[in-house]
């Protein structure tokens, strides 16, 4: 007897399992993550508690969960104005470079201003700066028609190596036995803790505004709408006379702004100052933590917490179980693997007959 | 410059570049027939490791490549069956595998990592480097299957109406720039460095993705384009010994920089962009629409 798979397309499309999928991958990546710690020799049980329950059993593990979450949901939340859109900005990761250049290359030229301008004048030229870099690859698309995808990836490196450039060359903290970092923030520039004693910053405002914000957005303006009907259609937006390439234009800025934040928030948070190494992928994990959420603005703050959770257990497993901490890079990847598969039985029908 | 010192740039620039050239052939073929695999660096870094882990456990030089080589004949079908089979997103799964690849590459290799080896000599690689490049030349443009490769990456949807498997097609494709990036892994850590480091591949396969766009999707050009990519991070090095003043960062952008020129070139006019770019090219392929 032969038996034939029939794929169809869904005509039930059920919201619920579009939501409800985010769940089935993360359950399957954790049987799947068990597997890893068995080959391992480490007992899963025990590793599963190192590595999700442990590090956020006291209020520094929380704080600390909430700082890795910041930049995750503020980049995520830009990169879905993108995606919704079906532009494929993957150049997060430059962006808050830039960003971090421009609004640390303030405090950096007015390292002894005490002044409370100072703050609200670097968190606005990181913005600036994460748009700026964020304009080429829209510029380039819009004008000569040019794949996004693969210019804003090809600028991520262009600005990492800028920095570098900053920070072994002009930049260079005189005081600083040579290594390559520059100086300390002036306090006047540093972001605002909210508790004594725990690094969780103010940027997590920023981060639950730009959410309210964007839902605001997507559920109750022309523009939210505009980006749904071009994100299905680019000619069916044209017809409807919208300007796509204006949109396009738009999302970009808003995506490499939001990038750009993050990597202010970064440099003038927990780091304080600008080095080589200042984000740990922060800028691709996002696109993670975005098509997890759903590209709603409400699941992506709970998946960037999902994911920051990843790095937090990573620097556990590392202290505790002697495993590197890019097992969280495993965990990441597994998730996206398994999110992108389960979609699949929400678009398409699956029978045997 | 005495010839000595020149002949010793040029010899490095060879045996630096070839990765290079491995992974970007792969990727010129997956492309060819209209799949954009960004998982490259994570193919890399896996067939890295595994070559490395089973050479440590073996002594055996065959083992060691054939490992390297199966891991990235699994890792790339998994890819294919998702893209393929699947029908995700295929920018978001080659990131889901590049950073797969760096976590479980760093994972395996934990207790291997500083562990020495005697290194294969690199030449052997080099020469097959430039066959391959060759071969691959030739099967584009010579034979029937490469003409079916190109047809479907070019129009899914018509090669499929003339009864081509566009899947099994692209299974093929895809698997072969996985073998390729693997292999290149392979070269990295058994013969060009030899050892085993955490993201030791170091953005190469970055760059190689890059290397086929600035090579407008042409074989022989992509030979050219990797010992350009390869000759100027060698000579930032030499430029900077002899005192030349210009910050090696600036060497180091060019790649990507040249890239994005290329690519407005070829796309600032419709014609050009037909001539080079596989048309369907990170289109996904829907045969029940």
């Amino acid at each position: 007897m032969v038996y034939l798979i029939n794929i169809k397309l869904r005509e039930d499309y059920s919201n619920l399992i579009f939501y409800l999928s985010p769940l089935v991958a993360v359950f399957l990546t954790l049987f799947f993550g068990s597997f890893i710690f068995l080959i391992l020799d480490l007992s899963p049980f025990e590793s599963f508690k190192i590595f999700f329950i442990s590090p956020i059993s006291n209020s520094y593990g929380i704080s600390e969960l909430f700082v890795k979450a910041t930049p995750l949901a503020i980049i995520a939340l830009g990169l879905s104005y993108c995606f919704k859109n079906n532009i494929y900005n993957i150049g997060a990761e430059g962006q808050l470079t830039m960003g971090a250049i421009f609004g640390g290359g303030i405090g950096l030229l007015f390292n002894d201003s005490t002044s409370i301008f100072l703050l609200p004048l670097m968190i606005l030229f990181g913005a600036i700066g994460g748009a700026f870099w964020a304009t080429i690859p829209a510029l380039l698309k819009t004008k000569f028609n040019t794949n996004e995808i693969l210019t804003s990836l090809m600028l991520t490196y262009v600005a990492l190596f800028i920095l570098d450039y900053f920070v072994v060359g002009p930049w260079k903290d005189p005081a600083g036995y040579g290594l390559p970092k520059s100086m300390p923030f002036p306090d006047a520039g540093r972001l605002p803790v909210l508790f004594d004693g725990l690094r969780i910053h103010i940027g997590l405002y920023f981060a639950i505004i730009i959410c309210f914000i964007s839902y605001i957005v997507y559920n109750k303006t022309l523009f939210g709408f505009k980006l749904r009907v071009s994100g299905f259609s680019s000619k069916a937006s044209q017809y409807a006379g919208f300007k796509y390439k204006n949109l396009i234009f738009y999302t970009f800025i808003i995506s490499g702004a939001c990038a750009g934040l993050a990597g202010l928030f970064e440099v003038s948070g927990p780091i304080g100052l600008l080095y080589r190494d200042i984000s740990p992928n922060y800028g691709f994990t996002a696109i993670i933590v975005a098509f997890l959420g759903r590209l709603n603005p409400i699941g992506i703050i709970l998946s960037s917490l999902l994911i920051a959770l990843t790095y937090l257990g990573a620097e556990d497993a590392q202290l505790f179980l002697k495993i590197p901490s890019a097992v969280g890079f495993v965990f990441q990847g597994l998730v996206l693997f398994f999110l992108l598969g389960t979609d699949f039985l929400n678009k398409y029908k699956v029978s045997i007959s | 410059m005495n010839i000595d010192l020149l002949v010793g740039i040029l010899n490095i620039v060879l045996i630096s570049t070839t990765p290079l050239v491995f992974a970007g052939i792969g990727e010129l073929v997956t492309e060819k027939s209209g799949v954009l695999n960004l998982g490259l660096e994570g193919l890399m870094l896996v067939g890295a490791v595994t070559g490395f882990i089973t050479l440590v456990l073996t002594g055996n030089y065959f083992y060691s490549l054939f490992f390297s080589i199966i891991s990235g004949v699994i890792l790339s079908g998994i890819f294919a069956f998702l893209v393929l089979n699947l029908m995700t997103n295929q920018i978001a799964t080659g990131l889901a595998l590049t950073i797969f690849g760096i976590g479980l590459s760093a994972m395996l290799g934990k207790k291997f990592s500083g562990t020495p080896i005697e290194g294969l000599n690199p030449y052997y690689f080099i020469v097959i480097s430039f066959l391959l490049v060759f071969m691959v030349s030739y099967f584009l443009s010579k034979t029937k299957s490469g003409l079916i490769v190109r047809a479907v990456g070019e129009n899914h949807n018509s090669a499929y109406s003339l009864g081509y498997n566009v899947i099994k097609t692209r299974y093929m494709t895809i698997i072969f720039g996985g073998v390729m990036s693997s292999l290149a892994g392979f070269y990295i850590s058994i013969c060009y460095a030899p050892m085993w480091q955490e993201g030791m591949t170091a953005g190469r396969g970055w760059i190689a993705l890059a290397l086929v766009v600035f090579a407008t999707w042409k074989p022989w050009r992509l030979l050219v384009g990797a010992y350009i990519f390869g000759g100027v991070a060698i000579m930032q090095m030499n430029l900077q010994a002899i005192g030349v003043k210009l910050p090696g960062q600036f060497f180091n952008m060019m790649p990507y920089l040249a890239t994005i020129i290329v690519l407005v070139f070829i796309s600032s006019n419709k014609l050009r962009l037909k001539l080079s770019a596989p048309a369907s090219l990170n289109i996904t392929f829907e045969k029940n629409q």
